[in-house]
């Protein structure tokens, strides 16, 4: 144990807060948040926790801009854990702006008289002594409405707030992770609200509580794999930061064996989370029983995180060794495409559907993550902005069609909306094809750019593929128009709820970005392209 | 003793949970086996910090013990949850959100 001994004195790293000010703004007051919900009575929970998520996400937004606008190109800090450059500074806008977005879904009681969340716990007790086993089950839907006393306002658990906050901490962290190590406690400080959340929803909360479970024992599955990686590529590298594992990869003396490893449980661990390819099956069960503003805030956040975190893994740390995964990537992508687009074409659950399309999605993403080029960096980031707000505002649209029984998310439900709902029909009609990519939408500029980026790093191959793919997933998005303006409407059939102040915000700003993104993207790719990764 | 036995002692309880974790049904049993991958995870992570000659690898299994700890208590409270509605904690009886 002689190297106990030799050790020196710690010295604090320095830190460079205006770089981090975002990051320590969420998470502060994701604490205070905390403390909101232990001491003000319930009935004043809900503003205080609504206005202080929509301030801290405000505040953070302004931090974000004044460093961007001043600050210097790219730095890291708190001992090189943490990496605040141009790519990092883009995908904490988007996340923010996206969090800004999923809030305001959460916050909305009017669609969900009370909130799409669990009233309060002792309803809750109630609901597990009386209506135990059944749940889940149309025409149930009197048991789980508590209210309280029958005067009193709809109340909702409030939990759901920190818990956003929470995520988006990690989120931010995940990003701008310098180390595998802090990527690791941000991975978990991403997941573990976001499983909780998972199992919160007012209507059907069996399905909820199942859609908790699956996530959260997948999800634990997918964490240990990423840190067996991260064990491994320590023994091989004898560090665990970026740059230092980049500078090994050309030298070190371990056998190259424990490096290989090491890489595919991390990209195992790090897949799992942006529901790549067959590492997806949770994605389609998580997507449907989560609350529908929990799966946009999910949809649209996580992917952002996920791949944010895979792009600078691989072209941080494994940039120089691309030859020798690259091939294994290849088969992950044309997996997720094929995946994503061929069972997407079976699936009768709207949710489940787009839980499928983000599956594809999640392989075009892959493409140009694999790219380690400066195009790649700025096509996937440019992608990731505009899936997640087209997919915000997709379930925003989502949680609106309801029936006596909560939402109608059946496709056979949805026959005929455009006769009872133009506006809401045309909204989505514009959203799906903005999924399937038609040009004038965000999504047509995203492929674009990054299957050029693709196609300049000589992975025409793949650009083949995955055009064929993006064709027949074009035909799931388009079945559901057909089925909205060509059918007629059920005589049962949902209504389309009139939604809130907060819910119609959230849908339009979806709509309003994935409209300018397609119509003038060069401001958007500007920022993209600004500069690359530090180290 | 050379250190690459306690590699090997750590690879094969990582192996030993993922299988456990992919066959056993009650939902407690499969978080375990996943505590039982962490564990096995720490056990490499102090071997290389001793073939390394460094300290952080330690350290890092501290970090992975705190992270192990903050997952138990969600995860239990989940599986309660699940278990109160349910009657059963097995996986297989979890299984309305399917196709």
């Amino acid at each position: 144990m002689s190297f106990i001994a030799q050790a020196t004195p710690l010295e604090a790293p320095p830190i460079d807060y205006g770089a981090i000010a975002p990051l320590l703004i969420v998470l502060g007051m994701a604490c205070i948040s905390v403390l909101v919900e232990a001491f003000l009575p319930r009935h004043q929970r809900w503003p205080v926790q609504v206005a202080l998520s929509l301030v801290t996400l405000v505040a953070a937004g302004l931090a974000l801009g004044l460093y961007a606008g001043t600050g210097p190109d790219g730095i890291t800090t708190l001992a090189e854990a943490i990496a605040v450059d141009p790519p990092t500074l883009f995908l904490w806008g988007t996340l923010l702006a996206l969090a800004l977005g999923s809030v305001l879904l959460i916050a909305d009681r009017s669609v969900e008289p009370g909130g799409a969340f669990l009233a309060s716990a002792e309803s809750r007790a109630a609901v597990a002594a009386g209506g135990g086993g059944l749940g889940g089950r149309p025409g149930k839907s009197g048991e789980e409405r508590g209210y309280g006393s029958p005067d009193q306002a709809p109340t909702m658990q409030t939990e759901v707030f920190p818990f956003t906050l929470f995520a988006l901490g990690g989120m931010m962290t995940f990003v701008a992770a310098n180390d595998l190590l802090t990527m690791f406690i941000a991975l978990e400080v991403l997941s573990l609200p976001l499983y909780l959340m998972c199992g919160l929803a007012r209507r059907r909360r069996l399905l909820s509580q199942e859609a908790a479970v699956k996530y959260f024992l997948l999800g634990a599955f997918a964490s240990a794999f990423f840190l067996y990686g991260l064990a491994l590529i320590y023994g091989y590298a004898g560090t665990v930061k970026f740059p230092e594992i980049a500078d090994a990869v050309v030298a070190s003396p371990m056998s190259d064996a424990l490096l290989l490893s090491g890489l595919a449980l991390l990209v195992v661990g790090l897949m799992f989370k942006g529901s790549v390819g067959p590492f997806h099956t949770w994605t389609p069960d998580v997507y449907q029983g989560a609350p529908t503003p929990v799966t946009a805030f999910m949809a649209a956040c996580t992917k952002v995180a996920a791949f944010g975190g895979i792009l600078r893994v691989l072209h941080v740390a494994f940039g120089d060794s691309r030859w020798e995964w690259r091939g294994v990537l290849w088969a992950v992508a044309i997996a997720s495409m094929a995946i994503g687009a061929v069972i997407g074409l079976t699936q009768t659950d709207v949710k489940r559907m787009v839980a499928y399309s983000s599956v594809a999605h999640a392989g075009f993403l892959l493409l140009g993550a694999m790219s380690i080029t400066e195009q790649g960096v700025s096509g996937t980031l440019f992608y990731l902005l505009a899936y997640g707000f087209t997919t915000l505002a997709v379930f925003g649209v989502i949680s609106l069609v309801r029936d006596a029984d909560g939402e109608a998310t059946h496709l056979s439900q949805w026959a005929g909306l455009a006769k009872r709902s133009p506006v809401l029909a045309a909204v989505m009609t514009f959203l799906l094809l903005a999924l399937a990519g038609i040009p004038l939408t965000s999504g047509f500029t995203a492929k674009f750019a990054v299957f050029a980026a693709a196609l300049e790093d000589g992975m025409a191959p793949l650009v083949v593929i995955a055009l064929i793919a993006s064709a027949v997933a074009a035909f799931f998005y388009i079945r559901v128009i057909v089925l909205m303006y060509f059918s007629e409407p059920a005589a049962d059939g949902p209504a389309v709820t009139v939604p809130g102040a907060f819910t119609t915000a959230a849908i339009t700003l979806g709509v309003l970005i994935t409209l300018v993104l397609g119509i003038v993207p060069t401001l958007a790719l500007g920022w993209a392209g600004a500069g690359g990764f530090v180290g | 003793m050379t250190p690459t036995y306690y590699l090997l002692l750590s690879a094969l309880l990582f192996a030993i949970g993922a299988v456990g974790v992919l066959v056993r049904r009650n939902a407690i049993v499969v978080f375990m086996c996943i505590e039982l991958m962490l564990n096995a995870v720490n056990l490499t992570l102090v071997t290389f910090a001793r073939i390394n000659g460094r300290l952080d690898g330690q350290v890092m299994a501290f970090f992975v013990m705190v992270v192990a700890a903050a997952e138990v208590v969600v995860g239990l409270a989940i599986i309660m949850s699940i278990f109160r509605t349910r009657r059963t904690a097995s996986v297989d009886d979890a299984n309305l959100l399917k196709y």
